[in-house]
């Protein structure tokens, strides 16, 4: 059982004007100085599932600039032996559009076929920053076992813009609201009960003798049983506040470094990333013993801040996962410990186009 | 000769800002007529005026036909005790080219949305509820789209409707969530109805 992306080619990409690539499965890493393209081309693999990609950029800026000639990106992947083509784009002028083998599909259709999950530098101040940040990497989490958890936040999230517009507009019919709340119940109901697995599953899957410090997760969310009710009582005061205040929009991810009893938002920095790392494997371990495959792993700038032990560490637990990862860094150096583990690129940029080439090792 | 010129492409963007239309397409439909005005495009253009002049929202239902009511509510027949409530004239349609309905149909024109002002009144709500009683009906078949927007519209019919006593019954599951019922193949919609559940 495997998971990998197999081949990828970008047209008109961000900085890449066309980039064939082909990976074999083993961990992918990616070299270049500042500014060759490496995040984008990272950027690139994460749109090949639902959602904004890890720079959460809108599909205008997606396309290289200055000419707005439409940007593409497609991806063969095989999947427990099984080929998928999956493509994105957006022609000049029209919104993103996804196909997966050639038919135009939902989003949520990409993240059943290959769960992703990514680590980039501004996730650095993930635990000290607003919870925005934090849920929106639970639910990517949560994603990746559950691929319906997209599909119940957008309804969640659809139906709370209508009644955060109905309390605005001081609508009172109350059949309007108790239609929307109890949308908002139904899929509020299934996030919460999403989130609280994967958090389980998280937990099971630690693994004691990793170097990493060990997180212990916690969803922090007061949203009532009866989400339906709670809502219902909650609209005078939801009135005066313009939107809505109970739910499991509110809820929030912490994390303490179970060993020391420390909150992550105390933690060194180093330690903070290494809670992060240590998530992201025990996910990775989790959704292995549960499909038989680790998800494709975006880690943009992960092994600069590591010590030589815990980068070590990092490697060799991707290998035993069998992970498809894509490991970004400016020097070559940064990987020796992977040596032919790994498949090597090199990402360069003249007169503002990014090259990648492929490199053997000696 | 410009002006000509002016008018051909002035037809093309009306054109292409048909459904299922683009630039292109539209350009190739207009080419199309323009090579063959005497046998395409005259009787399309007298077709379309008469179609302009004739049609009609049906005063029960929203249905769009030549008449004030249109032929399923015109016929006797149809009268059977039940209604099936649609968003669209299009889901109207789909439902008819499918078969298997013999009851009449309920047009709201589109779903409730706070984000756009649409409210009960602005989708034909208080006509159905008058129909009701009007038609002495004894089941209501809520056909809307699996979407947020469908089955908020659908719970809120539901509970408008209670007070009248008529029983209330939805399409199966089993619409693709964001589905449109316009979009779904005969056999699906035939199947969906005959699985309807109380709501
Ligand atoms: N839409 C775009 N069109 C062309 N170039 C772009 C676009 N968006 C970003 N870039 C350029 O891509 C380069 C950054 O690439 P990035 O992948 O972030 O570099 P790094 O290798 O350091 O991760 C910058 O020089 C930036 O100006
Ligand atoms: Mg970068
Ligand atoms: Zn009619």
């Amino acid at each position: 059982m495997s998971l990998r992306l197999h081949r990828l080619t970008l047209s008109r990409f961000r900085s890449h004007p066309r980039v064939e690539a082909v990976f074999d499965g083993r961990p992918v890493v990616l070299h270049g100085a500042n500014g060759a393209g490496k995040t984008n081309l990272l950027e690139a693999i994460s749109l090949l599932s639902p959602g904004r990609g890890l720079r959460r950029a809108a599909s205008e800026e997606l396309g290289a600039q200055p000419a707005d000639l439409g940007w593409k990106i497609e991806g063969e992947i095989a999947r427990n032996g099984t080929l998928h083509e999956l493509e994105t784009g957006a022609a000049p002028g029209q919104s993103r559009v996804v196909r997966i083998d050639g038919k135009t599909s939902p989003q949520s259709g990409l993240g059943r076929l290959m769960p992703m999950l990514w680590l980039t530098p501004a996730m650095d101040r993930l635990w000290i920053e607003a919870a925005e940040g934090r849920r929106r990497f639970l639910d990517r989490l949560v994603l990746g076992f559950e691929p319906d958890h997209a599909e119940a936040a957008v309804g969640y999230e659809k139906a709370m813009r209508q009644r955060n517009k109905l309390l605005r507009d001081n609508v009172t019919d109350p059949r309007w609201y108790t239609a929307l709340e109890a949308r908002m119940a139904e899929t509020g109901g299934v996030m919460t009960l999403n989130r609280q697995a994967t958090l389980a599953r998280l937990a099971t899957a630690q693994s004691a003798d990793s170097p990493f410090p060990q997180p212990e997760l916690i969803l922090a969310d007061d949203t009532p049983a009866d989400l339906a009710e709670a809502l219902a009582e909650s609209r005078g005061r939801d009135r005066q506040a313009g939107r809505t205040l109970v739910g499991p929009h509110r809820a929030d991810l912490s994390a303490l470094w179970a060993a020391r009893g420390r909150p992550a938002a105390q933690c060194s920095t180093g330690e903070q990333k290494a809670l992060l790392i240590s998530t992201v494997l025990a996910h990775a371990r989790a959704l292995q013993a549960m499909v038989g495959h680790a998800p494709i792993l975006l880690l943009d700038e992960v092994a600069a801040h590591l010590d030589d032990a815990r980068r070590a560490a990092l490697y060799d637990a991707l290998c035993d996962l069998g992970a498809q990862a894509f490991l970004t860094g400016t020097g070559p150096e940064l990987f020796t410990p992977l040596g032919n583990r790994a498949q090597t690129f090199r990402v360069s940029e003249t007169a503002g186009d990014s090259q990648v080439t492929e490199e053997d090792l000696p | 000769m410009a002006r000509a010129a002016g008018e051909i492409e002035a037809l093309i963007a009306l054109m292409a800002r048909l459904p299922g239309l683009g630039p292109r397409s539209a350009r190739r439909a207009v080419l199309h007529m323009l090579k063959k005005r005497g046998m395409v495009m005259e009787p399309l253009s007298q077709a379309l005026a008469r179609v302009a002049q004739t049609a009609r929202d049906c005063r029960v239902c929203g249905n769009i036909s030549d008449e004030e009511i249109c032929p399923i509510c015109a016929d006797e027949k149809r009268a059977t005790g039940t209604l099936c409530v649609v968003e669209d004239v299009s889901d109207l349609w789909a439902l008819e080219r499918a078969g298997g309905f013999k009851g009449r149909y309920h047009v709201l024109g589109g779903t409730l949305s706070a984000l756009e002002s649409i409210g009960p009144e602005n989708l034909r709500i208080p006509q159905l509820v008058e129909r009701i009683k009007a038609e002495n009906l004894r089941e209501v078949i809520l056909a809307l789209n699996a979407t947020v927007e469908g089955q908020t519209t659908a719970h809120y019919i539901a509970e408008t409707l209670a007070p009248t006593g008529v029983s209330v019954s939805a399409l199966a599951r089993g619409l693709p969530m964001g589905g449109e019922l316009d979009y779904l193949d005969d056999g699906t919609i035939a199947a969906a109805m005959a699985a309807r559940r109380a709501l």
